[in-house]
C-alpha cells in the first residue's frame, strides 16, 4: 500500500480543550504550537486558508477568556521559549515570548537578579504577561509588568516584524503591552530584572481588624515597602467588616545575608513537595474540596485569621523570594477544589480597582452587597497600585480588590447578575477592571471606565495593523465587540 | 474516508453545552475484525457514536453497515487509516472528534502477528510490526492523552497481550511490542490519572479471532464476550486486566518460571 510518507511540515498542532484557567469558560479547539517565527508566520497561513480566527494563548493563566477563542484556533505560544541572552551586569534578559515567569527567574536568581514583576503564579509567559500587562505585590512601588519591559518584536498579521520600544514604534509599544493579543505576537521580549543581595525577603505580617486598619497600614508603609498584599475574610460585618492580614517584604540589603550564594541558588528557593515532609501537596486540592462551601470556608478563614494574630505577634522572618511571590503554587492545582470532573464547575475572580479616593467606601459598600446578596467571596486579595503609560491599563493610583467567586451550574447566572450589579458600583466610582481576571463585563463596558481618546486609538491601531481581524478571542467579542 | 461535516464540537461554547445529555462518543483504532470490531458493535449498540478506523475500508463500511442494520441507536463513522501513518494522527483525530461531537472513550486495538518460523530473522517484517503495534498506538495515545487531559476526563484502552509478559521463542517482535505498549501505558496511566483520565491495559488470552485460527487454543471466547469484559473493566477503573480473568493465572506462572527452564519449554 502507498502511504504518505512526508514529514508533517509546519508547527505542531492538536485537538484540545482549551479552557480559562478558571475552568467556566473553555472550548475544543484546534491547537497549534509553532516553534519559531517562520512557523508562526505558516499559523497566520493556516488560520486563513481555514478562514479562522487566532486566540493567542500563552500559560493559560487568564481566570476567564482572555486566551479562549471558541469560533477560532488557538495559537499556543508556549513552545517558543527560548532565553536569547542574560546580561548578567544590567539584568537585562533577552526572551523569546513563550519563556515563563518560572524560567525567568530560575535562570536570573542565581545570577542574583529577580524579574521586577511577578504574578502570584509562576507560569504564565512572559508574552502572556505583557498582553494582558500583569502586576504583582509591588505594584505601587514599581509600576506593571509592562514597566519593566524595554523592547519587544510583534510579528503583525501581514507577516512584518516590528520593533518596538518607548522610543521606536512607541504608540505600539504602549498599545500591544496590555494589548489582550489583539495588535499581533510577541515574538522576543527585552526586560530589566532587579538586582537583589539575598535569595531571601523579610517578611513581616500585620493583623488587620478592618477593611480601614488595612488602608491605613498600606498607605503608611508603602513608601518604604517593597511588597505589601492584604488577604480578606470577605465573611464578617460590621466592625470586622474586611478584616484581614498584610504580608509587607523588603528586600534585603547588600551585606544583610551572611550567605547570598546560599540563598541564590536554586534548591534554596523550590517549594516543599510535601506538607511536614509527609503529606505530598498534589492531593492538597482532595481535602480542600471538603471545605468548597461557605461553612467551609467560613472556617478555614477563622483559623487563616487567627493564626495571622499570632504570626503577626512573631518578628519579621526570612522567606524565599519564590515562596514569598508564587502563593497560588503552594496547592498544586488548588482550583480543582471548586470542582475538577464536572465543566461550568469553577472560579471567577471578580477584581476591581478603584481611585484611592473613593476607594474605602466603595470595597464596604461591595463586601456589604456581597454579604447581603449570599454571594460572599471565596478569598479576597487587596493592593496598592500605581498608574501607568499604556493604553488599555487597569492600574489606577488607588486599590484593588481581587474577590473569588465559587461558580456552579446553581449559582451562574445569579452571580453574573450580581456581578453585573458591582460593576455599577465601581463604574459610577470612576473604578477599572483587569481582563486577565475578567469574565463578566459586557460589550460597552470599557468604554465606560477606559479614556475615550486611548480606546479609540487603540481600536484604530487594530483596524490599520490587523483589519481582517485575524486576532480574536471570547474577551474580544464579549466586551469589545468590535463592528463587523 | 468519510467527510467532516459541521458538529456541535466547533459551536459549543463549552460550558453550558455539549457534556450532558448527547450521545457518548468513541474511537476504535483497528476495529476491521476481531475484538475491534465487536467494541464497535458493542459501542454502538449502547448507544454511543463510534469511530471505526483500520486498513481496509471495505470491512468497515460492512461493519457499519451491519450494525446499522442490527438497529444499532449509535451510528457508525468510518475511517480508513494506517496506524503506520503517524503523521496523520493529529488532524485526523480533529476530523473524528468534530464529527462525533465528544470523544469520551479511545480503544487502540490495531496489531497484526504476521507468522513466522523458526529460522525468520526478518527486520522489515519487524519493523514493520513494530510501527504497525506499537508506533501508532504512541501516536494515537499522545494525541488523545493531550485531548483527554484538557478535558480532564476520557477512558483510554489499549489492547496488549499476555505474549508481551514473557519473550517466547515463536515471535520476538509481537511480544516485544506488547511488552512496549504495557510499559508506555502504565507511564501514561500514572501521569494522567491526576487529571481524571484512566488508562485501561487489557491482556487478552484466546479470543475467537482470524488471529487465533488454526492455533491450539484453550479456554476461548468469543469477541463479543471479549468486548463486553473489556468495557466493562476500563469502566470500574481496571489498571490492567487479563480477559477472561482466569488468564491472569497464566501470566503469573509464565512470570515465574526460570529463564532456564522456560527456553525449554515450545511455549
Amino acid at each position: 500500500m502507498k502511504r504518505a510518507r512526508a514529514k508533517a511540515a509546519g508547527p505542531e498542532r492538536a485537538f484540545e480543550f482549551v479552557e480559562g484557567w478558571g475552568m467556566t469558560v473553555g472550548a475544543h479547539a484546534r491547537v497549534l504550537r509553532p516553534r519559531s517565527v517562520e512557523e508562526l508566520a505558516q499559523c497566520f497561513e493556516v488560520a486563513r486558508r481555514d478562514g479562522r480566527t487566532l486566540g493567542l494563548r500563552g500559560g493559560g493563566n487568564s481566570y476567564g477568556d482572555a486566551s479562549v477563542n471558541e469560533r477560532g484556533h488557538t495559537l499556543d505560544c508556549s513552545r517558543m521559549n527560548r532565553i536569547r541572552g542574560f546580561d548578567s551586569t544590567s539584568g537585562v534578559a533577552d526572551l523569546e515570548a513563550g519563556v515563563t515567569i518560572e524560567q525567568l527567574w530560575k535562570h536570573s536568581l542565581p545570577r542574583g537578579f529577580w524579574p521586577r514583576v511577578v504574578s502570584g503564579t509562576m507560569f504564565p509567559t512572559v508574552g502572556g504577561a505583557a498582553a494582558m500587562n500583569i502586576h504583582g505585590k509591588n505594584n505601587f512601588a514599581v509600576g506593571t509588568f509592562g514597566d519593566a519591559i524595554l523592547e519587544f518584536d510583534i510579528l503583525l498579521a501581514n507577516g512584518e516584524l516590528r520593533r518596538c520600544s518607548r522610543t521606536q514604534n512607541s504608540q505600539l509599544f504602549h498599545a500591544a503591552i496590555g494589548g489582550l493579543g489583539m495588535l499581533g505576537v510577541f515574538t522576543r521580549i527585552q526586560l530589566e530584572t532587579k538586582r537583589v543581595h539575598s535569595g531571601n525577603v523579610s517578611v513581616r505580617a500585620i493583623s488587620t481588624r478592618n477593611l480601614g486598619e488595612m488602608i491605613e497600614y498600606m498607605e503608611a508603609n508603602r513608601a518604604s515597602a517593597d511588597y505589601l498584599v492584604g488577604w480578606i475574610d470577605c465573611f464578617p460585618g460590621g466592625d470586622a467588616q474586611g478584616r484581614g492580614l498584610i504580608h509587607h517584604a523588603n528586600y534585603l540589603h547588600e551585606g544583610e545575608d551572611p550567605d547570598p550564594a546560599r540563598s541564590l541558588a536554586l534548591e534554596h528557593q523550590e517549594l516543599p513537595a510535601n506538607i511536614m515532609g509527609l503529606f505530598p501537596k498534589a492531593e492538597v486540592w482532595r481535602i480542600l474540596r471538603w471545605f468548597g462551601h461557605d461553612a467551609g470556608v467560613r472556617l478555614i478563614n477563622l483559623a487563616k485569621y487567627n493564626a495571622g494574630r499570632l504570626e503577626a505577634h512573631g518578628e519579621p522572618h526570612l522567606q524565599s523570594h519564590a515562596g514569598f511571590a508564587f502563593l497560588l503554587d503552594y496547592v498544586p492545582n488548588w482550583k480543582w477544589a471548586y470542582g475538577r470532573e464536572r465543566l461550568r464547575r469553577g472560579l471567577i475572580q471578580y477584581q476591581t480597582f478603584v481611585p484611592k479616593e473613593t476607594a474605602p467606601a466603595v470595597f464596604r459598600e461591595l463586601l456589604t452587597r456581597c454579604q447581603r446578596a449570599g454571594l460572599v467571596p471565596y478569598l479576597g486579595v487587596f493592593k496598592r497600585h500605581r498608574p501607568d503609560p499604556f493604553w488599555l491599563t487597569h492600574a489606577v493610583d488607588g486599590w484593588s480588590f481581587a474577590m473569588d467567586f465559587k461558580v456552579t451550574p446553581a449559582n451562574r447566572e445569579r452571580l453574573w447578575r450580581h456581578c453585573a450589579e458591582l460593576t455599577e458600583v465601581v463604574l459610577a466610582a470612576g473604578g477599572r477592571f483587569y481582563f486577565a481576571k475578567d469574565l463578566v463585563l459586557g460589550a460597552g463596558d470599557p468604554e465606560r471606565f477606559f479614556p475615550a481618546q486611548n480606546l479609540a486609538a487603540f481600536r484604530a491601531l487594530k483596524n490599520e495593523l490587523d483589519p481582517e481581524g485575524l486576532f480574536e478571542t471570547n474577551l474580544w467579542r464579549r466586551a469589545f465587540a468590535p463592528r463587523k | 474516508m468519510a467527510s467532516s461535516t459541521a458538529s456541535p464540537i466547533s459551536q459549543t461554547s463549552a460550558p453550558e453545552s455539549a457534556r450532558a445529555g448527547s450521545p457518548q462518543g468513541a474511537i476504535v483504532i483497528g476495529a476491521s475484525s476481531g475484538i475491534g470490531a465487536a467494541l464497535v458493535r458493542r459501542l454502538a449498540q449502547e448507544g454511543a457514536n463510534v469511530a471505526a478506523l483500520a486498513r481496509r475500508g471495505e470491512e468497515l463500511e460492512a461493519l457499519a453497515r451491519d450494525c446499522a442494520a442490527k438497529g444499532a441507536k449509535g451510528r457508525v463513522f468510518v475511517h480508513v487509516h494506517d496506524t503506520r501513518d503517524t503523521e496523520l494522527v493529529p488532524e485526523l483525530l480533529e476530523t473524528i472528534a468534530r464529527e462525533l461531537g465528544r470523544v469520551d472513550l479511545a480503544v487502540y486495538a490495531a496489531g497484526v502477528m504476521p507468522k513466522i518460523d523458526k529460522q525468520t530473522y526478518d527486520t522489515n517484517l519487524d519493523l514493520d510490526m513494530l510501527a504497525i503495534n506499537f508506533g501508532g498506538c504512541v501516536a494515537w495515545c499522545n494525541a488523545l492523552a493531550g485531548l483527554f487531559k484538557s478535558q480532564r476526563s476520557g477512558i483510554l484502552i489499549g489492547i496488549s497481550s499476555i505474549a508481551g509478559d514473557r519473550g517466547r521463542k515463536p515471535n520476538p517482535m509481537y511480544g516485544a511490542t506488547k511488552a512496549a505498549m504495557d510499559h508506555y501505558l502504565e507511564a501514561l496511566r500514572n501521569r494522567l490519572s491526576e487529571s481524571g483520565v484512566h488508562v485501561c491495559t487489557i491482556k487478552p488470552g484466546y479470543i475467537d479471532t482470524v488471529m487465533t485460527q488454526g492455533m491450539k487454543v484453550f479456554w476461548l471466547i468469543s469477541a463479543d464476550e471479549a468486548a463486553k469484559r473489556i468495557l466493562s473493566a476500563a469502566r470500574s477503573g481496571a489498571n490492567v486486566r487479563y480477559v477472561p480473568w482466569r488468564w491472569k493465572l497464566v501470566g503469573m506462572a509464565l512470570k515465574s518460571v526460570p529463564s532456564f527452564l522456560f527456553r525449554k519449554l515450545n511455549f
